[in-house]
């Protein structure tokens, strides 16, 4: 550990070293929790994945054969994923919902903080609450409740018909046939989007209300229309709240499991129920960690991007 | 009123949506994605007094569905066993996430610092099908080589603080980031010990965040599905496991029961919540001004 001098004097076996202790205390607790549950867990997963069943115990990844220690790594499980066109789909179809889910909770919810942050001061700790209490009833039930919102005769599917916007949704693809308009491509999108809408709203409306009105008097005092203030002033200022709200609504929803149960159909099939599957019905371990690393694979790219874009720009405030 | 009006009015910033027509816009937004956000809630509220046990039909009123909830025996267990687990994992994210909170803030520098906040905060993203499935593979392993321990609530509770630990953390980081260092100075130059000035003078300033972590992993274990159906074994059956199994079934009435209850326990406890931790943060306000008077 770096000995960084501590503060209030360092004499031997004085405060100075209880201070050392406090500090390795503080730091070391939490951090050998995350070791110990967060990190340990993630190699074993990577271990067993590059194993083979062997009875009810997993192969040696190091095996002494003759004296010399073997490393044994096993692709086959890799190549099958790679290979079956099952899989392969399943994790296009993820990523296209989060993505999609995405977009969505960026049309609707981008101009929501914007009018959010644009509301009366007084008004806005009362909006932000508003928009964090769903948070608080549970996720489940609400989810629940587009089942009977969304099902046979429930109240918003008879206002869809009734404007005939199910006719819409069924030469979009989002719905099989027209009237029918639970476990479809559309009731999971709803669920998802009507569960990570608060995730996108409220990073938005973090950078949108600190945003600097003098830059917009600027603008306007350049020339520019409120519409050429809005594109070329606020949309670029807000990035920040943008790219970490994506963030935010992306990776969840690439793996969820809840929502496609309870809202999904049998063409909604995502990676996350596979995953669920090959653990709980197949009891194949070794299968099941495979698609988790390749999920996570697939997650640390956005991850990586997002955090270089963020190193970025605190280096361009500077 | 026109903007051309005066010299100065035509100065003043004309931001998007500001006037007539597009503010009416901005507010219907506003309001159509409220509705959107609060229309679920509602109707498990009002389904939940539907004598028709199918729903969406409109049978008349009735309380029958809140009396089969009293009788539901597998129900009620989950409810208790939730409870209880909440209160723990509330308890250990928050200790946990003070700690973490603390270092993150307080000790710029120490090795491993990067790996340190990375973990910290993976788990706001990871899918929890992962982090399940990756916790439980472990618990298997240890399970093997010391036949202990069995998967249960202790385990469900490991997963539940994994998770807490990050939303602990981010809330309390906040509150730490804004506090005034100089006041823990003069507290230190005044002789007061390391020990006594955490404890005197910067907790009872970090007391609301405290508060509002502690609701909020409370609720976060309340409600997760997915780490508890990894980590969860015979008898340890939570509340949302109950739920989640039947709401799969397809509608169940005593479910939007449960809900109602649900709602309205925690809108109390939301109110009653948020009122302590004003008060707690106006009398913390009043204490700081007294000082800085009494200073000058």
């Amino acid at each position: 550990m770096s000995a960084a001098p501590a503060p209030g004097g360092s004499r031997p076996g004085g405060p100075g070293r209880r201070l050392r202790l406090g500090r390795g205390a503080v730091i070391g607790l939490p951090y050998a929790w995350l070791i110990a549950f967060f990190l340990l867990p993630f190699l074993i997963v990577f271990k067993i994945s590059v194993s083979e069943m062997d009875g009810v115990r997993f192969s040696d990844l190091l095996t002494v054969q003759d004296g010399v220690l073997q490393l044994t790594v096993r692709l086959g499980n890799y190549l099958f994923v790679a290979e079956d066109e099952l899989y392969v789909r399943t994790y296009l179809r993820s990523l296209g919902y989060a993505g999609a889910t995405t977009l969505l909770c960026l049309a609707l919810g981008y101009p929501f903080a914007y009018f959010m942050a644009r509301a009366p001061r007084h008004l806005q700790p009362l909006l932000v609450m508003a928009v964090m209490l769903p948070f608080w009833t549970s996720f489940l039930l609400r989810v629940y409740a587009w089942k009977g919102l969304l099902g046979d005769g429930g109240p918003v599917a008879e206002l869809l018909i009734a404007l005939g916007l199910d006719q819409l949704l069924a030469a979009g693809g989002l719905i099989g046939s027209p009237g029918k308009l639970m476990n479809t491509p559309f009731s999971l999108l709803v669920g998802m989007v009507y569960t990570y809408l608060p995730f996108m709203v409220l990073p938005l409306y973090a950078t949108l209300s600190k945003l600097d009105g003098r830059l917009l008097e600027a603008a306007a005092d350049l020339g520019a229309t409120p519409w050429a203030a809005f594109w070329r002033v606020t949309v670029p200022l807000s990035k920040a709240g943008i790219i970490a709200g994506a963030m935010l609504v992306f990776i969840p929803c690439v793996g969820e499991f809840v929502i496609p149960e309870l809202l999904g159909g049998p063409e909604t099939l995502m990676i996350g129920r596979v995953l669920w599957d090959e653990f709980f019905s197949n009891n194949d371990w070794p299968m099941a960690s495979t698609v988790a690393v390749v999920m996570v694979l697939l997650i640390v790219v956005p991850l990586a991007l997002f955090n270089r874009y963020q190193a970025e720009s605190t280096e361009a405030r500077r | 009123m026109s903007a051309a009006a005066s010299p100065t009015a035509r100065r003043r910033p004309r931001a998007l949506f500001g006037t007539g027509f597009a503010r009416g816009f901005g507010r219907g937004w506003l309001l159509a994605v409220f509705v959107f956000l609060y229309l679920p809630i509602l109707s498990l509220i009002v389904y939940s007094f539907n004598d028709s046990p199918v729903p969406n039909r409109w049978n008349g009123f009735t309380f029958k569905w809140y009396a089969s909830l009293v009788n539901d025996r597998e129900l009620l267990a989950g409810v208790w066993l939730s409870l209880k687990l909440a209160v723990y994992t509330a308890c250990g994210s928050v200790l946990l996430g003070l700690l973490a909170a603390f270092a993150l803030v307080r000790y710029r520098r120490f090795r491993g610092r990067t790996v340190f906040s990375g973990m910290v905060s993976a788990p706001l993203v990871m899918p929890e099908v992962i982090v399940g499935l990756s916790l439980l593979l472990m618990l298997v392993s240890v399970q093997r080589a010391f036949g202990w321990p069995e998967r249960g609530v202790l385990t469900i509770w490991l997963g539940h603080v994994l998770l807490g630990l990050a939303y602990a953390t981010v809330v309390i980081q906040a509150r730490l980031q804004e506090l005034n260092p100089q006041l823990e100075e003069a507290a230190m130059d005044l002789g007061a010990r390391p020990f006594q000035v955490f404890a005197l003078v910067t907790l009872p300033m970090i007391t609301p965040s405290l508060m509002s972590a502690w609701l909020l992993t409370f609720t976060l274990s309340l409600d997760d599905v997915v780490l508890s159906a990894f980590l969860s074994g015979p008898g340890s059956t939570t509340m949302p496991l109950v739920i989640f199994s039947r709401a799969r079934l397809g509608l169940n009435p005593s479910v939007n029961a449960m809900a109602a209850v649900t709602i309205l326990i925690v809108a109390i406890g939301v109110l009653l919540a948020s009122y302590a931790i004003a008060r707690a943060e106006r009398q913390r306000q009043r204490e700081a001004r007294a000082g800085a008077r009494d200073g000058g």
